[in-house]
C-alpha cells in the first residue's frame, strides 16, 4: 500500500487541487482577471448598491406618502435623493451593464477573455472604491446638492460640507474606471474575435456595446473635466462656476449635460442590446432588420452629443439655441422609434414564448415607448417650459431608467443566469416577481405624470395639501413598496436557484449566439471548440444544417494591432478631455477681462523656445521608431534618449514660466484667465509627464534588453507622445497666439 | 395651503394657453404612436404564441420597404411637431419689452423678493397683477439658481445671477394662482412658494398705493417693539420703509401683516403662527436662514405688537 498507482496519484492531485481551490476561493475572487468572474463581481457590486439606492428611494416615497409629512428632515431628504440618483446611475446601472458586457461580449465573439484582463480587474475594483469614497461622506456630511450638482449651490459658500468633495472625487474615480472598461471593450471587439466573427456578424448585444463604448470614452472625460474644475473651485479657490467672481454657473450646466445626456444613452444602448438578443430568441425568429437596429445605434450615439442643452431650455439661452436643440432632440426619436418597431416586428409572425426574460423584454418595449414619447414632449421647448423639473419629468426619466433600463437588466439577469450559474431560475417565482415589478413600477410612476401637470415640482421634501396631491402621492408610495417586494422576491429567487435550481445545460433557451455553445458555467478558457461562424446565428446554422441563415459577407477578419488600438482609444478619450479644457479657455477669454490676460501676461517668445523642444521630440521619436524598424539598436537608444531629454526640457521650461507668472501676480485664483490658463496648461503638463514616464519605462526595458522578446511597445507609447504634442500645438494657438488677434 | 393647485391644462393666460394647446395635440400624436406599438405587440401576444412541438416560424430577417416607411413617417411627425413648437414658442414667450420691466422678482434662499422700481414698491412672496394686462418681469437671484413657475400663468424660467432672464405674466381671470420655485435650491426648496393675485385695475392701483406707504409711526407696545426691532438687529436683514430701506437678506416687512402666508407658504400668516415663527423660526421652517433670537415673552409681545401695525 505504500506505492500508489498512477491513476490514484492523479486522483489525489485533482482532489488536492480542488481542495486548494476551496481554501483560496476568496483570494481567487479578489485577484481574478477572468472576465466572467469580473462580470459577476460587477453584478454583485451593482446588486449591493441597488439595495442601498432602493432603500433611499423607499424613504423618499415614505416621506412623500402624505402632505406635510415630517418623517425625514429636509436636509436628510435632500441627501437621500442626491445619493439615490448618484448611486443608481454610477453604482448600479453602469456596473450592471458593464458586468453583462464583461461576461458576454468575449463569449459572444468566441474569445477566451477580454483584450486586457488586468486592466479589466482594475476597472471593476474602482467601482467599490468609488462607492466607498462616496459613502465615506456619511462621516462628514452626505452630499445634498442633487445628482447634477448645479452651481453655485454646489459651491463652497452654499454647500460647505466636505461631502460634495467626496462626491466629486468618487465620480472622477468611477469615470476613469468606466473609460478603462470602454477602451477594453473596443479593443476586445476589434482584436480578439474568433475566426469568422466579422464585424457584420456581431451579435447586436456586442455591436451595441461596441458603439456604446465610444460614447463612454468621449462623454466621461467631459464630466471629469467639469468635476476637476468644481473641485478646484471648492478646494483651491478658483471661481469657474461662480458668477459673482466672473465665472458662469451656466457653463457647469453645459459641461454636465454634455456628459449627462450621452450618459442616458450609455445606459440605454446596452439595454437595447439586451432586448435585441432576448426578443428574437423567445420569438423564435431572427431580429427584424439587423442592419437598421445596428445603424440606428450609431445614429443615436452621434446625435446624443448634440442634444445636451434640452436640459437647459429654461435657463434663458435664447430663441436660437432653444430651437436648435429642440430639433436635434426630436431627431433622436427617429432612430429610437426604428428600434422599437423592429423589436415589435420581430415578435410579429413569430412564435412568442412567454418566459420570464421575455416578459421583462415585452414590458420594456411598452414602458420604454411611453418613456420615449414623454421624452419627445421634453424636446419641445414650449412644453418643457411647463413640465421641466416637475413630477412629469420625474415620471418620464423613471419610465426610461426603470421601465426601460432596469427592466432590460432584469431580462438579462433571467436570460443569462443559467449560463452564469449553471442553474435555472424558478419560473414561478420569476413570474410573481415580474407582476409585482410591473404593477409596482407603473403604480409608482404613471400617476406622477399627472402630479407634474398639477404643478408638483421635483425634489421637494414635502408639499401642501392641495386637491388630489395627497392620494396621488399615496398611490405612488404603495407602488414603490410593491417594487420593494419584487426586489426581495428577486434576491430570494437568485439565492435559492443558485443552490437548488434545476441544472441549466448548455443551451436551455435554444438560443443562437456563441455563449450558448459552451458549458454552463463556461470553463476558464471559455470554449473547447467553436462551431463554424458564417452568419449572425452560428448555433442556428449548427442546429439546422439543412436551412442555415444566408451567409453574411466574407469570412476574412481585419484585426488591428492590440496595443495601437488601445492607444488610439485612449487618445480619443484624452481628446475629449482637452477639447473641453480648450473650450473652457475660449469661453472665458474671448473677451479680455479685468486683471491679467493672455495678451499682456504671456511671453510668447520664451514659450516658443520650449515649445520647439516638444515639437522636436516628436521628430526624434519618429526617428527612433524608424531606427527600430531598421533594427539599428544604437540609433534607437540615441533617438529615444534625445526624445526624453527634449520632453524634460519642455517641462522645465513650463515650470520656469509658471514661476515667472506667479512672481508677476498671475496666481491660480487671480482671475478666470489665470485659472483657465493653469487648468489647461497644467493638465497638459501632467500628461507630458505621464508620457515621459512611459517613454522612460520603454527606455529602461530597452537598455536592460528585456523587451526584445516581446512585441515592441514603442509605437503605442509613441502614438500617445505625438498626441500630447499635437495638443500643445492647439494650446499654443488658442492660448498664446489667438488672443493677440482679438 | 390647500384647495386647488391649478393645472397646466387649465391655463388663464394667452401664453400658457398656447402651451396647453400644443400639449394636447402632442399627447394625441403620442397616443396614436403608442397605440401602433402596443397594437403590434398585443396582436403578436394573442396570435403568435409559442406551442410545444410547433414548427419554427418563417425566419423573416427584415424588410427594407417597411424600414423606409417607418423611418419616413416619424420624420414627418417630427417636422410637424417642430413647426407647431416654434409657433407655440413665439406665442408663449414673446420678446421682452424695451426699457424697464413692470416687476423685478429676485429669488432668495428660500423666499421671493418682488419689487417694482417703476411703481415704487417692494413686497415678498405675493405678486399682485391687474387682470388682463401682460406684466413684464425681470428675474434675478441673490444667491443660487432658482426657478420661477406659475403653471396657470407663465412658463418657468431660471433665475441666473446677473443674467436678467425675462418672462411675461398675465392672468385673464381674477383669482389667486400658485407659484413655486422649481429648481432645487437647497434645504427649504420645498417651501419657496408664492402666490400671484390677479385683481381688477382699480384694485391693483389701490394695492400699489397702499404698498407705497411707509410704515406708520408706532405707539405704545408697538413703539417698544420698533425699538427692539432696531436693537436686536432685526433691521440688519429686514427692511421697513420709512425706517431702513436697504437690507434685503430677509423679506421687506413694511406690510408684513397684510400678507397671507409666512415662510413662503409654509404656514398661514395668523398671530399664532407669527408667534411660533418669532419664538423659533427653525421649528417652523428648519434650515431657514433666520436664527432663533431666543426672545423673552416681553420682547416677543412688543415685537408682535409692532409687526401687527405693519399693514
Amino acid at each position: 500500500m505504500n506505492a500508489a498507482s498512477p491513476s490514484s496519484a492523479s486522483a489525489l492531485t485533482a482532489e488536492s487541487v480542488a481542495e486548494a481551490k476551496r481554501a483560496h476561493w476568496r483570494l481567487a475572487w479578489l485577484s481574478t482577471v477572468d472576465h466572467k468572474r469580473i462580470g459577476i463581481l460587477y453584478l454583485l457590486f451593482a446588486l449591493l448598491f441597488f439595495v442601498i439606492g432602493g432603500l433611499e428611494a423607499l424613504f423618499i416615497r415614505l416621506q412623500l406618502a402624505v402632505p406635510n409629512n415630517t418623517l425625514v428632515s429636509p436636509d436628510a431628504f435632500n441627501a437621500l435623493f442626491t445619493m439615490h440618483g448618484t448611486t443608481m446611475i454610477f453604482l448600479v446601472a453602469m456596473p450592471a451593464l458593464f458586468g453583462f458586457a464583461n461576461y458576454f461580449v468575449p463569449l459572444m465573439i468566441g474569445a477566451h477573455d477580454m483584450a486586457f484582463p488586468r486592466l479589466n480587474a482594475l476597472s471593476v475594483w474602482l467601482v467599490p472604491f468609488g462607492g466607498a469614497l462616496l459613502h465615506f461622506s456619511i462621516f462628514v456630511g452626505v452630499p445634498d446638492m442633487g445628482w447634477f450638482a448645479y452651481t453655485p449651490l454646489s459651491e463652497r459658500p452654499y454647500s460647505p460640507s466636505l461631502g460634495v468633495d467626496y462626491w466629486l472625487i468618487a465620480l472622477i474615480v468611477l469615470g476613469i474606471g468606466s473609460v478603462a472598461t470602454a477602451i477594453n471593450l473596443i479593443v476586445t471587439v476589434l482584436t480578439v474575435r474568433a475566426p469568422g466573427m466579422t464585424l457584420r456578424r456581431l451579435p447586436l448585444f456586442v455591436w451595441i456595446n461596441f458603439v456604446n463604448s465610444f460614447i463612454v470614452i468621449f462623454a466621461l472625460p467631459v464630466l471629469n473635466a467639469g468635476l476637476v474644475m468644481l473641485l478646484m473651485d471648492r478646494q483651491l479657490g478658483t471661481s469657474f462656476f461662480m458668477e459673482r467672481e466672473g465665472g458662469s454657473s451656466i457653463l457647469w450646466q453645459h459641461i454636465f449635460w454634455s456628459f449627462g445626456h450621452p450618459e442616458v444613452y450609455i445606459l440605454a444602448l446596452p439595454a437595447f442590446g439586451i432586448i435585441s438578443e432576448v426578443i428574437p430568441v423567445f420569438s423564435r425568429k431572427p431580429i427584424f432588420g439587423y442592419e437598421f437596429v445596428a445603424v440606428s445605434s450609431v445614429a443615436i450615439a452621434l446625435l446624443s452629443f448634440g442634444v445636451w442643452a434640452h436640459h437647459m431650455f429654461t435657463v434663458g439661452m435664447g430663441r436660437g439655441p432653444d430651437t436648435f436643440f429642440a430639433i436635434a432632440s426630436m431627431l433622436i426619436a427617429i432612430p429610437t422609434g426604428v428600434k422599437v418597431l423592429n423589436w415589435s416586428a420581430t415578435m410579429f409572425k413569430g412564435s412568442v414564448k412567454l418566459t420570464v426574460p421575455m416578459l421583462y423584454a415585452i414590458a420594456f418595449v411598452v414602458q420604454f415607448t411611453l418613456g420615449g414619447l414623454s421624452g419627445v414632449t421634453h424636446a419641445s421647448p414650449a412644453l418643457d417650459w411647463q413640465t421641466k423639473n416637475s413630477y412629469y419629468l420625474v415620471a418620464h426619466f423613471h419610465y426610461v431608467a426603470v421601465g426601460g433600463i432596469v427592466f432590460a437588466i432584469l431580462a438579462a439577469i433571467h436570460y443569462w443566469f443559467p449560463k452564469m450559474s449553471g442553474r435555472m431560475l424558478s419560473e414561478r417565482l420569476g413570474k410573481w416577481t415580474f407582476w409585482c415589478m410591473v404593477l409596482g413600477f407603473n403604480g409608482t410612476f404613471a400617476i406622477q405624470h399627472i402630479l407634474g401637470f398639477l404643478g408638483m415640482g421635483r425634489r421637494v421634501y414635502t408639499y401642501p395639501d392641495f386637491e388630489h396631491w395627497g392620494w396621488m402621492n399615496f398611490v405612488s408610495t404603495i407602488g414603490a413598496c410593491l417594487m420593494a417586494v419584487a426586489a426581495l422576491l428577486l434576491v430570494w429567487n437568485l439565492l435559492r436557484s443558485f443552490f437548488r435550481g434545476a441544472p441549466a445545460g448548455t443551451n436551455p433557451w435554444n438560443a443562437w449566439t456563441l455563449e450558448w455553445a459552451t458549458t454552463s458555467p463556461p470553463p476558464v478558457h471559455n470554449f473547447d471548440a467553436l462551431p463554424p461562424i458564417h452568419s449572425r446565428r452560428p448555433l442556428w446554422d449548427y442546429a439546422n444544417p439543412d436551412r442555415p441563415d444566408p451567409r453574411v459577407g466574407g469570412d476574412a477578419l481585419t484585426v488591428p494591432n492590440r496595443a495601437n488600438t488601445s492607444s488610439w482609444s485612449l487618445i480619443a478619450s484624452e481628446a475629449a478631455f482637452f477639447g473641453t479644457l480648450l473650450l473652457v479657455f475660449l469661453y472665458f477669454n474671448l473677451e479680455p477681462r479685468p486683471g491679467p490676460n493672455a495678451k499682456d501676461s504671456l511671453d510668447l517668445a520664451t514659450t516658443a523656445v520650449f515649445s520647439v523642444c516638444l515639437f522636436a521630440s516628436s521628430f526624434t521619436l519618429w526617428r527612433a521608431e524608424a531606427a527600430e524598424r531598421a533594427g539599428r539598436r544604437g540609433g534607437l537608444v540615441g533617438w529615444l534618449a534625445l526624445t526624453i531629454a527634449l520632453g524634460a526640457v519642455f517641462l522645465v521650461g513650463q515650470a520656469l514660466e509658471y514661476r515667472e507668472l506667479y512672481h508677476g501676480g498671475v496666481t491660480l485664483t487671480a482671475n478666470l484667465f489665470a485659472s483657465s490658463f493653469y487648468l489647461l496648461t497644467g493638465f497638459h503638463g501632467f500628461h507630458v509627464l505621464g508620457g515621459l514616464v512611459a517613454l522612460l519605462i520603454v527606455f529602461g526595458l530597452l537598455v536592460t534588453g528585456d523587451y526584445r522578446n516581446r512585441p515592441s511597445p514603442l509605437v503605442a507609447v509613441g502614438l500617445y507622445w505625438h498626441f500630447v504634442d499635437v495638443v500643445w500645438v492647439l494650446v499654443l494657438a488658442v492660448v498664446y497666439v489667438l488672443p493677440r488677434f482679438l | 395651503m390647500n384647495g386647488s393647485s391649478g393645472s397646466i391644462f387649465d391655463p388663464v393666460s394667452p401664453h400658457t394657453q398656447a402651451i396647453s394647446d400644443l400639449f394636447v395635440i402632442t399627447l394625441w400624436i403620442c397616443a396614436a404612436i403608442f397605440a401602433v406599438v402596443a397594437g403590434i405587440v398585443g396582436y403578436s401576444l394573442v396570435h403568435y404564441r409559442w406551442n410545444e412541438g410547433a414548427a419554427d416560424p418563417v425566419q423573416i430577417a427584415g424588410s427594407k420597404r417597411l424600414e423606409i416607411i417607418w423611418t419616413a413617417i416619424p420624420c414627418v411627425i417630427v417636422l410637424v411637431l417642430f413647426g407647431l413648437t416654434v409657433h407655440a414658442m413665439e406665442q408663449s414667450d414673446p420678446e421682452p419689452p424695451v426699457g424697464e420691466p413692470d416687476l423685478e422678482v429676485i429669488g432668495h434662499q428660500w423666499w421671493w423678493e418682488v419689487r417694482s422700481p417703476k411703481l415704487g414698491f417692494v413686497a415678498a412672496n405675493e405678486i399682485y397683477i391687474p387682470v388682463g394686462r401682460p406684466m413684464s418681469i425681470r428675474l434675478d437671484t441673490a444667491d443660487v439658481l432658482h426657478e420661477f413657475w406659475v403653471p396657470q400663468l407663465t412658463r418657468k424660467m431660471t433665475t441666473v445671477p446677473g443674467r436678467g432672464n425675462h418672462v411675461w405674466m398675465q392672468a385673464d381671470q381674477p383669482g389667486i394662482y400658485q407659484g413655486v420655485c422649481s429648481e432645487f435650491c437647497g434645504t427649504q426648496h420645498a417651501w419657496m412658494r408664492f402666490e400671484v393675485i390677479a385683481v381688477s385695475e382699480e384694485e391693483f392701483d389701490a394695492w400699489v398705493e397702499q404698498q407705497r406707504q411707509t410704515a406708520a409711526v408706532p405707539t405704545g407696545d408697538a413703539a417698544r417693539g420698533a425699538q427692539l426691532f432696531r436693537d436686536l438687529t432685526c433691521i440688519n436683514c429686514h427692511a421697513i420703509q420709512g425706517v431702513a430701506s436697504h437690507p434685503t437678506a430677509g423679506p421687506d416687512l413694511t406690510h408684513v401683516a397684510s400678507r397671507r402666508f409666512l415662510g413662503s407658504g409654509i404656514v398661514p400668516n395668523t398671530p399664532e403662527n407669527l408667534r411660533r415663527w418669532m419664538t423659533d423660526p427653525q421649528e417652523v421652517k428648519p434650515g431657514a436662514l433666520m436664527p432663533n433670537f431666543k426672545l423673552n415673552d416681553e420682547q416677543l409681545a412688543h415685537l408682535l405688537a409692532y409687526l401687527a401695525t405693519l399693514r
